[in-house]
């Protein structure tokens, strides 16, 4: 499916539309009201959304946010890119995992206005443009890596991270620089398995 | 979380005006900011995040004021490794400094300390310099519905001391306050002489690691002896050849990505580095020098002197080991369900002790 047609048709953004349409009286009356009094005569607010530019995936998006929007938020909520999931939302699950100038991170941590030109990697961006699927995608299909799917996400980008790293050697290695990414339905074996295999072809693909 | 200024900084001095400008317009004294610790003021510095967004999330922190010291990442983001010691920049990574050849070989304990805390999702994101600064886990204090948190709110008492305190501290805690200071890079920073670069409203000054932290005693909320505006700029560990055999033993709920329960920083001064006295290796060697810092135990990263006392001149075999670990224990004032952290702390410092006598040392 192309972006455009997925923008357009997305259950998400059918109920987004549903519900603002709903609230359209509401708004309107405010902004009608004193709302636009206000943004004549009033100092600039510290609410007041700050225009940012984020490189997600290759490409600028030039969003309006609130200062404590946080990246993921950002790329939820703003840019329309919900592969990357809130789980705990505090830093402790991993499922937020986005890669920030190559380097894994959580983007639940990370307030969107520091990010400073640094460039972002999400699931989305992580598929060739033709549309075949990531080593490390592939290897989690081929290896039952998941069940819910909720961490898969996360898990996938800071598992790309690691082969990357030099941090997939062995079993024991691959466990332990994985262990901020956590599985509830326990898939962790058949992450490991997924992991060994995609360094295998992410290492042959990057020396040939 | 509640609204903030933001405000993006590029050099040291102009974080430090960003930081006077706001304090003396809440201010007018100015003395008000001054005399509580930096961790109280309303301004605070953004690096990695990871402590200061979470803890905005919960509420726990209000910050009026965001200065955002990132951009910092040029001029204090280096590692500098010569004859004198090692320099660490305060905006550098823990990652970078967990997998610095250099740190691993001369520096193990640091090396170690970092590699065994947090994610590496974490490791990437947090500097050296927030990570020392970096919050008790204490449930109480992380969730603001209850009322009671000397740390959060002073005066309003402890939730911990008569609630679930597993995970408290047994040394340093006193009736307002046994938190539990979570991070691990300290004890390694102290175990090495390691000393911390400040630049501040008033000028930069130099301190030894192991007089930032304070003890809770009688004001809980003032955690450092930082004062409000002042923000680590380096740490700096003066060489010494025998930092090559040092030590970090973290002893965890679970095997990785857990706060330490217990753990324990090493550095041995061995008489006879090559180790073949008694034809086991170790055993015969005399110890000369040594520093001792525990984790995971205590409200402070604390430094172990009675348990250095009992070893420095001695040799190293079981008994003056377990006499060192009785000693560094002495004065623990378990909680009701932290009784465990005595014994767990102790033996997790005669670990850390025989993995350092044991150390093959290649020079």
């Amino acid at each position: 499916m192309s972006e455009a047609a997925s923008d357009r048709c997305s259950r998400r953004n059918f109920l987004t539309l549903t519900a603002s349409s709903a609230a359209a009286p509401l708004v309107a009356r405010t902004l009608g009201g004193e709302g636009a009094a206000a943004q004549t005569a009033a100092p600039a607010d510290v609410r007041d959304p700050v225009s940012t530019v984020l490189n997600i995936n290759g490409r600028d998006h030039r969003l309006a946010l609130d200062v404590r929007t946080t990246l993921l938020d950002a790329l939820r909520d703003h840019a329309g890119l919900t592969g990357a999931k809130k789980g705990c939302d505090h830093g402790q699950c991993g499922a937020c995992t986005v890669l920030a100038d190559g380097h894994r991170v959580l983007s639940c941590l990370t307030l969107a206005v520091s990010l400073r030109g640094r460039p972002v990697t999400t699931i989305e961006g992580l598929a060739a443009v033709a549309g075949e699927l990531h080593p490390m995608q592939q290897a989690f299909i081929d290896h039952d890596a998941f069940q819910c799917g909720y961490c898969t996400p996360g898990q996938i980008m800071s598992a790309v991270a690691c082969v990357r790293e030099g941090h997939a050697e062995n079993d024991a290695d691959i466990r332990e620089y994985m262990s901020g990414n956590l599985c509830r339905c326990a898939a962790y074996p058949n992450i490991v398995a997924a992991v060994k295999q995609a360094k295998t072809i992410m290492k042959t693909a990057s020396a040939g | 979380m509640r609204p903030f200024i933001y405000q993006a900084v590029s050099s040291p001095s102009e974080a430090v005006a960003a930081f006077a400008t706001l304090g003396d317009a809440r201010n007018p004294a100015a003395g008000a900011v001054r005399r509580s610790d930096a961790i109280q003021s309303p301004v605070q510095y953004l690096a990695g995040g990871t402590t200061l967004i979470d803890l905005m999330k919960l509420d726990v922190m209000r910050p009026e004021r965001i200065v955002d010291i990132n951009a910092l990442q040029g001029s204090l983001g280096s590692i500098e490794a010569g004859p004198d010691g090692l320099r660490l920049g305060a905006m550098v990574r823990m990652a970078e400094a967990a997998e610095h050849p250099i740190v691993r070989r001369d520096y193990p304990v640091i090396a170690q300390s970092l590699q065994l805390a947090a994610s590496q999702q974490l490791r990437n994101m947090a500097a050296l310099g927030g990570n020392v600064l970096q919050r008790t886990r204490c449930p109480y204090f992380r969730d603001t519905s209850y009322a009671e948190c000397n740390k959060r709110n002073p005066g309003s008492g402890c939730a911990a001391v008569a609630g679930y305190n597993r995970s408290h501290a047994v040394l340093g805690a006193s009736d307002q306050c046994i938190a539990t200071y979570p991070g691990d890079f300290a004890q390694a920073l102290i175990a090495l002489d390691a000393g911390v670069d400040v630049a501040g409203p008033d000028g930069r000054r130099s301190v030894p690691f192991a007089a930032l932290h304070r003890e809770p005693g009688t004001s809980p909320e003032v955690e450092t002896q930082l004062a409000p505006g002042e923000m680590i700029t380096s740490f700096f560990v003066p060489a010494a050849p025998w930092w090559r055999r040092s030590v970090y033993v973290k002893v965890r709920d679970r095997q990785s990505y857990e706060f330490a329960l217990a753990s324990a920083a090493v550095a041995l001064d061995l008489a006879e580095d090559d180790a073949a006295s008694d034809g086991q290796g170790r055993g015969g060697a005399i110890i000369r020098d040594l520093r001792i810092a525990l984790g995971g135990v205590a409200t402070v990263p604390w430094r172990a002197r009675a348990a250095e006392d009992v070893l420095r001149g001695k040799p190293l075999d079981e008994s003056t080991v377990r006499t060192a670990a009785e000693a560094a224990f002495a004065g623990a004032r378990p909680s009701r369900h932290n009784a465990f952290k005595v014994a767990l702390g102790q033996r997790t410092l005669v670990r850390a002790l025989h993995e350092a006598a044991a150390m093959e040392i290649r020079t």
